[in-house]
């Protein structure tokens, strides 16, 4: 039920903003976000509402943490 | 592959999978309370390769599942109304109430039931049905209560007035501190739910370390985040240091979603609230506040939470509490299985019996 998916921003219409992943397309509100997010940014979406958006940096950060802390190479 | 693809790479994963295996040298249990980290756990594969030494027991984390018996009857009884048209997630559609009645049967016999996959789906069904009430059906944890919040503040905006929500959320928290309080329920740790916490944070859940003395982290869905969050469980408890951390960072802040919260406050107050298997948790629901009650399906004539008779043999109030296994319930995979469910468990593809039957079960 709490199933949210990360979907990434193609267009930003006011309190609306279109999203894809893997060739699917669909219209989620803003209306709760809480920060504004920009085309080509991930944003968690659930119930046809972005919640949260994705920060890429921390990602990365956490990826490179966990391959630096169980040796192996970059991927 | 984006960046977050990385989640779930199978090198990282196995890698960090041997180590796990390698320091998880004491057993213990540790329980999700969340739908989706349930079914991603078994997907995943995960649930068969953990070390012999670490139990997974799945929790109240299926909003479906938790759903009171006499919520259940509530939302039958309306939809049985001549004016009302329920619209609802899909995963409610067969959840079984009194006399074997789910929406689906009440449908058959009449009633006029829309599933939904936004509660803003549900504010065009009231616009192409001036003549009729629409009564979205509330059910989930902090994760959907903004998003319900904020339809109804769209509804309010667009001068909508035949468009009501039955709000049986219920919150994550409350439920967490009565399983802790019961001595009965056996559970060493605990992983918490990443979406809910993308709304509430981090923070609410401190007591289950400060009061508890439990380790818990919050995760993602992620083979990776599973993985990440039973390795730091495992060295919590090798140092005695139980914690709340967060190996979520990428979606979920300390102090959560701001704007969420506030309109999820703006239109909901805190209330006693009736789970299946956990009875009344104090100031574990939400209610729609007064300011909103042109928009409260329980404030509508001949609504009400009536005592309902328990689903005769169904065990899934303890499944729930993880006193009891799904294949341990009498039932399991004889007269209850997702094609025949007896109980909401079984119906819900995030429940722990559906879990168990489709990934775990030895044919």
């Amino acid at each position: 039920m709490c199933l949210a998916v990360p979907m990434e921003i193609i267009a930003i219409h006011d309190k609306n903003a279109d999203v894809q992943i893997g060739g699917v397309t669909r219209q989620v509100r803003l209306d709760i976000i809480d920060a504004k997010p920009a085309v080509g940014d991930f944003v968690i979406v659930h119930a046809g509402f972005a919640i949260r958006r994705l920060d890429r940096e921390d990602a990365l950060e956490t990826i490179k943490l966990f391959q630096e802390g169980l040796n192996l190479e970059l991927i | 592959m984006n960046s977050f693809d990385a989640f779930k790479d199978p090198a990282l994963c196995r890698a960090l999978l041997d180590r796990l295996v390698a320091e998880a040298t004491e057993p213990f249990r540790f329980m999700e309370v969340c739908g989706t980290h349930t079914v991603s756990i078994f997907q995943s594969g995960l649930r068969s390769l953990l070390p012999k030494t670490i139990t997974h027991v799945t929790g109240p984390g299926c909003p479906v599942c938790v759903t009171h018996e006499s919520e259940v009857a509530a939302f039958l009884d309306l939809a049985g109304h001549d004016d009302v048209i329920i619209a609802t997630f899909g995963d409610l559609m067969r959840v079984p109430g009194p006399k074997g009645k789910n929406l689906k049967t009440a449908k058959a016999d009449g009633a006029r039931v829309e599933v939904v996959y936004s509660p803003m789906d549900a504010l065009a069904v009231a616009k192409a049905n001036p003549g009729r009430t629409v009564v979205f059906l509330g059910v989930g944890f902090e994760t959907t209560a903004p998003v319900v919040a904020a339809t109804i503040k769209v509804a309010r905006e667009q001068n909508l007035k035949n468009f009501r929500v039955l709000s049986f959320h219920k919150l994550v928290p409350p439920a967490l501190e009565t399983l802790l309080a019961d001595p009965d329920i056996d559970v060493d740790a605990f992983i918490l739910p990443g979406h809910v916490s993308a709304i509430i944070g981090a923070k609410p859940y401190a007591f289950v370390a400060a009061k508890y003395h439990v380790p818990a982290v919050v995760t993602g869905f992620e083979p990776l985040d599973i993985l990440a969050a039973l390795t730091d469980i495992v060295a919590m408890r090798r140092d005695r240091t139980p914690a709340v951390h967060n190996a979520y960072t990428r979606v979920v802040a300390e102090d959560g979603n701001p704007v969420a919260l506030a309109v999820m406050d703006e239109v909901f107050a805190p209330a006693d609230a009736l789970w299946r298997g956990l009875g009344k948790i104090p100031q574990s629901g939400l209610v729609i506040r007064d300011a909103f009650a042109d928009f409260d399906a329980m404030r509508l004539p001949g609504v009400s939470l009536q005592e309902v008779p328990p689903l005769a043999g169904c065990r899934c109030g303890e499944v729930l509490k993880g006193k009891m296994a799904p294949n341990e319930c009498p039932l399991f995979n004889k007269a209850c299985t997702p094609a025949t469910p007896v109980g909401p468990c079984m119906v819900s593809t995030e429940g722990g019996c559906a879990a168990y039957y489709k990934y775990q079960l030895e044919l």
